[in-house]
């Protein structure tokens, strides 16, 4: 059985705060749903099916449905694959209504790391812990070791990964709830202060507040809304770890993730209009292009440069609302706004600045976790039907 | 440029049943990994079943305590700056740790390191690396 076709996502909805000292990280995913609803023309009795992740506060979907007062659930998916979650629930929600399990899915996150910022603790049953808890690991030095890894091996260069910070930037000027709109060059990149070799300050995705939230409905129900059809037509879904000791930190699990994904769709890395792709880092960005198959190995370096990633400049038009770089990483987990941007441009409905021609299928692609340690790669392909 | 300035303070280690005796180990400074009877591999970070083929016939092997460094980065924004590696041991097997005792400024991938014993907060020894 494929998904190719059964789901429709046909609501979409960011938050647009991203300093929110005022509010509760429950009433942000509620409002966030809210607007998701709104933008669908349904509402919150009409959700069967309910999809959150690790930053649902409480016991995941059973507080916040409680709290939101969702009464009609007849199928819960709390998968946490940290920030790629969103990409993946996308995935399981058509799943679940392909097989029946429930029509009106709703998947929300919301959280506030730059207001109420709580450490990431070690988790000291985690297989891992026993061995790696005396290093170190924050998020900033495992991609750093990626970014490192591929310099050596491919000579990729800082200046190549700026150029990513610098697409960003150029869309995010367009993007009135951006945290960072203002449009930086290569040098300001490299000559940011240093966070983890190579990585410097610009290298990094913002920390802010925020939410967003998404309905993803059966075939019947889409035809029956009012808004633009959204359809869902392949998906893939990859962990990748240390290999016990094969590590290898040259690629991500997105090679995997997207063979599947394409193959579902039936379409080829060049029929893809516009990507969302995950930018926690810039390192991030490009060793997925590179694993997605939008260039060869190794030449992700060149691939970016020069504005490449710009849209109505380069070849594939990235995060044009400028992604977790610049606009928004709400919760520390960008996998929802890559959903949202990408069905904003299969809409039409990007900022006219950035919107991409005749944009008719678009990627959202994400990686949770930690690149250099253990992550979770979640590849969506849309279409507009 | 000299790093030596302040040296980060090494967490004490998260000991459960399972790695009891590699911390028993690291206490007379020696470092351990698994050796698995079944396939023959070696394998880090140290498990019961061996995570290729699913033996329960792993035994803990004793390393050389060589490697040359895989990938490394040094945690600037920190007070007191780190480096956090990948260390390919001469047994095979990759290990996350840290480089102590060096300038970060001079760390390169292939470098050869050997394993040292650091003290960790509470005093347990922790298996770390040194440039030759």
């Amino acid at each position: 059985m494929s998904i190719k076709g059964k789901a429709y996502i046909m609501g979409a909805y960011e938050h647009p705060t991203r300093k929110a000292p005022d509010k509760s990280i429950p009433q942000i995913h509620a409002e966030a749903a809210k607007g998701a609803l709104a933008d669908a023309g349904l509402t919150k009795d009409d959700i069967d099916g309910y999809f959150c992740a690790g930053d649902a506060p409480g016991l995941g979907p059973l507080s916040m449905a409680d709290y939101m007062g969702l009464t009609k659930l007849k199928h819960l998916d709390s998968t946490d694959v940290g920030g790629s979650s969103y990409i993946l629930h996308v995935a399981h929600a058509a799943e679940a209504i392909a097989a029946g399990k429930c029509s009106i899915a709703l998947v929300t996150l919301a959280g506030k790391p730059l207001t109420s910022p709580t450490p990431r603790a070690a988790i000291p049953t985690a297989p891992d812990a026993s061995f790696e808890s005396t290093a170190g690991i924050v998020v900033a030095n495992s991609y750093g070791m990626c970014a490192m890894r591929h310099m050596h091996e491919y000579g990729t260069t800082s200046e190549q990964l700026a150029w990513i910070k610098v697409a960003a930037s150029h869309h995010a000027q367009y993007n009135e709830h951006a945290f960072l709109r203002d449009v930086v060059t290569v040098e300001q990149v490299v000559n940011s202060p240093m966070i983890s070799d190579p990585l410097h300050r610009l290298d990094c995705c913002v920390i802010t507040d925020g939410g967003g939230a998404l309905i993803v409905t059966s075939p019947d129900v889409a035809k029956s809304l009012k808004r633009p059809l959204v359809k869902v037509i392949g998906a893939g879904e990859a962990p990748k770890g240390q290999a016990g000791g094969e590590t290898d930190l040259t690629y991500s699990g997105a090679r995997w993730s997207g063979p599947i994904a394409f193959a579902e769709a039936g379409v080829k890395p060049s029929d893809i209009k516009y990507a969302s792709i995950y930018d926690s880092f810039t390192i991030t960005v490009l060793m997925q292009i590179e694993d997605l198959g939008f260039c060869e190995k190794g030449k992700g370096g060149k691939f970016v440069s020069d504005g490449n990633l710009i849209s109505g400049v380069g070849k594939l038009p990235f995060n044009t609302d400028g992604g977790g770089l610049c606009n928004n990483h709400p919760a520390n987990r960008g996998g929802i706004t890559k959903v949202i941007e990408a069905v904003r441009q299969l809409r039409g409905e990007a900022h006219p600045k950035v919107q991409v021609k005749n944009c008719d299928v678009a990627l959202a692609h994400g990686t949770g976790g930690s690149l250099g340690v253990r992550h979770g790669s979640a590849t969506l392909i849309m279409e507009r039907a | 440029m000299s790093t030596e300035t302040k040296v980060r303070v090494i967490p004490a280690p998260n000991i459960n049943p399972e790695s009891q005796p590699y911390w028993d180990a690291a206490a007379k400074s020696k470092l351990l990994f698994k050796h698995c009877k079944a396939c023959g591999k070696n394998h880090f970070y140290p498990r019961s079943l061996c995570p290729f083929c699913y033996s329960d016939q792993t035994e803990w092997k004793e390393a050389s305590g060589k490697g040359v460094i895989y990938s490394h980065s040094t945690m600037r924004r920190a007070p007191e700056p780190y480096t956090l590696a990948y260390v390919t041991l001469a047994e095979g097997p990759r290990m996350l740790t840290n480089i102590v005792d060096c300038d970060f400024d001079k760390l390169k991938i292939g470098m050869p390191v050997h394993v040292v014993f650091k003290p960790s907060k509470e005093g347990a020894l922790v298996p770390v690396w040194s440039p030759d």
